[in-house]
C-alpha cells in the first residue's frame, strides 16, 4: 500500500508561496499537480530545467546533415544524373527539402522524447490523486514514505491548503 | 497581483468565469448527444464527401481523362483546389505558432479549432496532387527509397518534390503540435467523465496525463519549440507551393514576387475560413464568452493586413508586367483581365482586394453577419485567385494554334464538392467529441483576461492591498 497526502489550493499564487514555504520548512515534497502550467513553479520546486529543447536542436543537426548528405551523394555518387544543366551537387536546390527534414526530426524526436521522459502512453493507467487537479484545485502531494503525517498536515494548513486529504494506492 | 494587464485591453474571457466553469463550459459539448440539427448537417456533408469519394474513385478507374484537362491546359481545378486548401490551413499554423511566439493572448481562445482546421485542410489538399498521378497506387514512387531501377532517385531539384517533403512534414509536425496540445485537456474530459468506458477512452486519448510538475514543464518546452520550427515551417510550405509555379518559365508565373504573396494570400483566406467556423462554432457549443467579438476583431484585423498585402501583390504584377517590356508577359495579364477568363479575374479582384477594406469600419469589423459573409466571399475569392493563376497563365500557349478554352467537368466539381464535405465532416466530428476551446490555455491567461477579473484588479477590495 503507497500512502500519500494530498494537499488541495485553489489558487496559483498561493500555491507558489505554500511551496517555497514547505520547502523551507524541510518537507520533501512529492510532486505538484496542476490543471494548467503555473509558471515559476519549476524553480519553486527546484526542478532543473528541461533538456527537451537540447535534444530538439541535436535532432534537427542531425536531421540536417543527414538530409544533405544523402541527397549530395544520390546525386554525385550512387546515380549522377544531369538535371538542367545544373551540377551534380547543386546545393541551393537541395535547401529545401534539407531544412523540411531538419524540421521533421528535431519535432518528432522532441515529442517522442517528451512523451518517454515523462511516463506517457496510451496504455497508462495514471494515479489518480484528485480528480478535481484538472479542473480548479492545485494538488501538492506527500509521500508518506519521505515525511511525517502531523507536519505535513500542520504546515499545507498554515500555507493556506483549502483541503487536505489522505489517499491510498495498492502498490 | 503576480499578472497584470492594461485595463484599455478588453477582456478574452466574458461572463464572470472561475476555472471551474470554464471546464464545464468546454466539456459539456463532449458530454451531451449531439442535437438533431448537428445529426442532420453531419449527414449531409457526410453525402457530399460520399459524392467526392465517389468521384474520386471514377477518376481513378477511368484516367484524368474524366476530367476537363488538355494537352494545354494540364493543371486546373485540381491543382487550384490543392494550393486553396494548402492555404486554409496556413491559418491555424499562424495562430497556434507565431502568435504564440508573439505573446498574442487572444489565440487561446481560436487555437485548438483553428488548429484542428489546419490538419483537416491538409488532408483534402494532399489528396488532389495524389489523384493528379493518374496512379495513386503508385505514389509511393514519389519517396527516395532504394529501389531496383538503379536506384534511380527523385529529383531532389523539382520543386514539385520540394512540395512532398514541405506538405508532409507541415501535416505531421501541425498534428504532433496539436495533439501534445490536447493532451491536458483530454485529461480533463476524463476526471469529469461519470461513465467508466468515458473515462477508459479519454485516459488513452489523453495519455495518462496528471498536470505533473515536471510534465508541465516539458510541455512548455516543448510547445514553445514546436512553435519556433512551425513558423518557419509554415513560411516555408507555401513558400515551396509557390514555386511549382515560380520556378517555371510561364509568363504569368515565373515572378520573384511569388512567394510572400502566396504565404500572404494563404493566411488570408484560412483566417476567413476561421471566421466561417468560429461563429458557427461559438453560437452552436454556445462559447461565446471565450471565442469573443474582440477574438473575431482581431482576426479582421489580420484580414486587412494580409488582404492588402495581396491587393499590393496583386498591382505589383500588373505593373512588373508593363514594366518589364516583355511582350509574352504583358499579354498574360492583358488576358488574365481582359481575355476570355475576365470574369474569373474580376471576381477575384473584387473579393480579394475591395472588400477586405470595407473592414476599416470598426462598426462593420465587429458585426458577425457582416464578418461571417465577408468569409466567404473571400474563400470565393482565393479560390478564384488560384484558378486564374493556373488557367489564365497555361489557356493560351506559345503557339496560338494549341490556344483552348477549359471546363471543368462533373467529375472534377464533384472531387472539389467531396472535399468541403470531408473537411465539414471532420470539423463537425472534432467539435463533438474534442475540447474546441483550449481549456487549460484560457485558465492560464483567465487573470490577466477575464473580465471579472480585470474588474477586481481596477478596483481592488476594501481590504486588500494596492498595487
Amino acid at each position: 500500500m503507497d500512502k500519500y497526502i494530498v494537499g488541495l489550493f485553489d489558487d496559483d499564487e498561493v500555491l507558489l508561496k505554500a511551496v517555497a514555504a514547505v520547502r523551507k520548512a524541510g518537507v520533501k515534497i512529492h510532486d505538484v499537480l496542476t490543471p494548467f502550467p503555473v509558471h515559476g513553479l519549476d524553480t519553486a520546486m527546484g526542478i532543473k530545467e528541461s533538456r527537451l529543447h537540447t535534444v530538439g536542436f541535436i535532432a534537427g543537426a542531425i536531421g540536417c546533415i543527414s538530409a544533405i548528405s544523402f541527397i549530395v551523394w544520390t546525386n554525385t555518387v550512387s546515380y549522377p544524373l544531369n538535371i538542367g544543366g545544373k551540377p551534380f551537387a547543386a546545393i541551393p536546390s537541395y535547401i529545401p527539402v534539407t531544412f523540411e527534414i531538419t524540421v521533421l526530426s528535431a519535432s518528432i524526436t522532441m515529442v517522442v522524447s517528451f512523451f518517454v521522459r515523462s511516463g506517457l502512453s496510451i496504455f497508462k493507467e495514471p494515479r489518480i490523486f484528485d480528480e478535481r487537479t484538472t479542473d480548479n484545485r492545485f494538488a501538492m502531494i506527500f509521500d508518506l514514505k519521505d515525511v511525517d503525517a502531523g507536519k505535513v498536515k500542520e504546515v499545507l494548513k498554515q500555507t493556506g491548503a483549502v483541503e487536505v486529504n489522505e489517499k491510498n494506492f495498492e502498490s | 497581483m503576480s499578472a497584470y494587464e492594461s485595463q484599455i485591453r478588453e477582456p478574452l474571457v466574458t461572463g464572470s468565469k472561475d476555472y471551474h466553469q470554464i471546464t464545464k463550459d468546454i466539456v459539456r459539448s463532449t458530454e451531451s448527444v449531439p442535437p438533431l440539427i448537428w445529426f442532420l448537417i453531419t449527414g449531409f456533408t457526410a453525402t457530399v464527401m460520399t459524392i467526392g469519394f465517389i468521384a474520386i474513385g471514377y477518376t481513378v478507374w477511368m484516367g484524368i481523362g474524366a476530367w476537363g484537362l488538355n494537352k494545354t491546359v494540364g493543371w486546373a481545378w485540381d491543382i487550384t483546389n490543392f494550393v486553396w486548401w494548402i492555404g486554409i490551413g496556413h491559418a491555424g499554423t499562424l495562430i497556434s505558432a507565431i502568435l504564440l511566439i508573439f505573446r498574442q493572448r487572444w489565440r487561446t481562445g481560436i487555437n485548438r479549432s483553428a488548429e484542428a482546421m489546419t490538419i483537416f485542410a491538409v488532408m483534402c489538399a494532399g489528396l488532389f496532387p495524389a489523384i493528379h498521378m493518374g496512379r495513386p497506387w503508385l505514389a509511393f514512387f514519389i519517396f527516395p527509397y532504394p529501389n531496383t531501377r538503379g536506384p534511380l532517385w527523385v529529383n531532389f531539384t523539382s520543386p514539385l518534390l520540394w512540395d512532398v517533403f514541405a506538405i508532409s512534414t507541415y501535416f505531421t509536425v501541425s498534428l504532433l503540435f496539436w495533439y501534445s496540445g490536447l493532451l491536458p485537456d483530454f485529461a480533463t474530459i476524463r476526471d469529469q467523465a461519470k461513465g467508466k468506458i468515458r473515462k477508459m477512452i479519454y485516459n488513452k486519448l489523453s495519455f495518462g496525463w496528471t498536470g505533473s510538475a515536471k510534465h508541465w514543464q516539458r510541455f512548455e518546452s516543448l510547445s514553445l519549440v514546436l512553435a519556433g520550427l512551425a513558423t518557419p515551417l509554415v513560411l516555408s510550405v507555401h513558400t515551396i507551393v509557390s514555386f511549382d509555379f515560380a520556378t517555371s518559365v510561364i509568363p504569368g508565373w515565373h515572378t520573384t514576387i511569388f512567394p510572400p504573396y502566396f504565404v500572404a494570400g494563404a493566411i488570408f483566406s484560412g483566417f476567413a475560413m476561421v471566421l466561417t467556423l468560429m461563429i458557427i462554432t461559438r453560437k452552436a457549443l454556445k462559447v461565446e464568452d471565450y471565442i469573443t467579438i474582440n477574438h473575431i476583431e482581431s482576426m479582421n484585423k489580420i484580414i486587412i493586413l494580409t488582404g492588402s498585402i495581396v491587393g499590393v501583390a496583386y498591382l505589383t504584377e500588373l505593373f512588373m508586367a508593363w514594366y518589364s517590356g516583355f511582350p509574352y508577359e504583358q499579354y498574360a495579364f492583358y488576358n488574365r483581365a481582359l481575355g476570355p477568363y475576365w470574369w474569373a479575374y474580376w471576381i477575384m479582384m473584387t473579393c480579394n482586394v475591395i472588400s477586405p477594406q470595407l473592414f476599416w469600419f470598426k462598426k462593420l469589423r465587429r458585426s458577425i453577419y457582416f464578418t461571417f459573409v465577408m468569409s466567404i466571399i473571400i474563400n470565393i475569392g482565393m479560390w478564384f485567385e488560384r484558378f486564374v493563376i493556373i488557367v489564365t497563365s497555361l489557356h493560351r500557349d506559345y503557339l496560338p494554334s494549341s490556344w483552348v478554352y477549359y471546363s471543368p467537368t462533373i467529375v472534377e466539381m464533384g472531387i472539389y464538392l467531396g472535399t468541403l464535405g470531408l473537411f465539414f465532416t471532420l470539423f463537425l466530428l472534432f467539435a463533438r467529441a474534442f475540447p474546441v476551446v483550449a481549456i487549460a490555455e484560457v485558465k492560464a491567461i483567465l487573470k490577466t483576461s477575464g473580465d471579472k477579473q480585470k474588474r477586481e484588479q481596477h478596483e481592488p477590495v476594501a481590504n486588500g492591498h494596492h498595487h
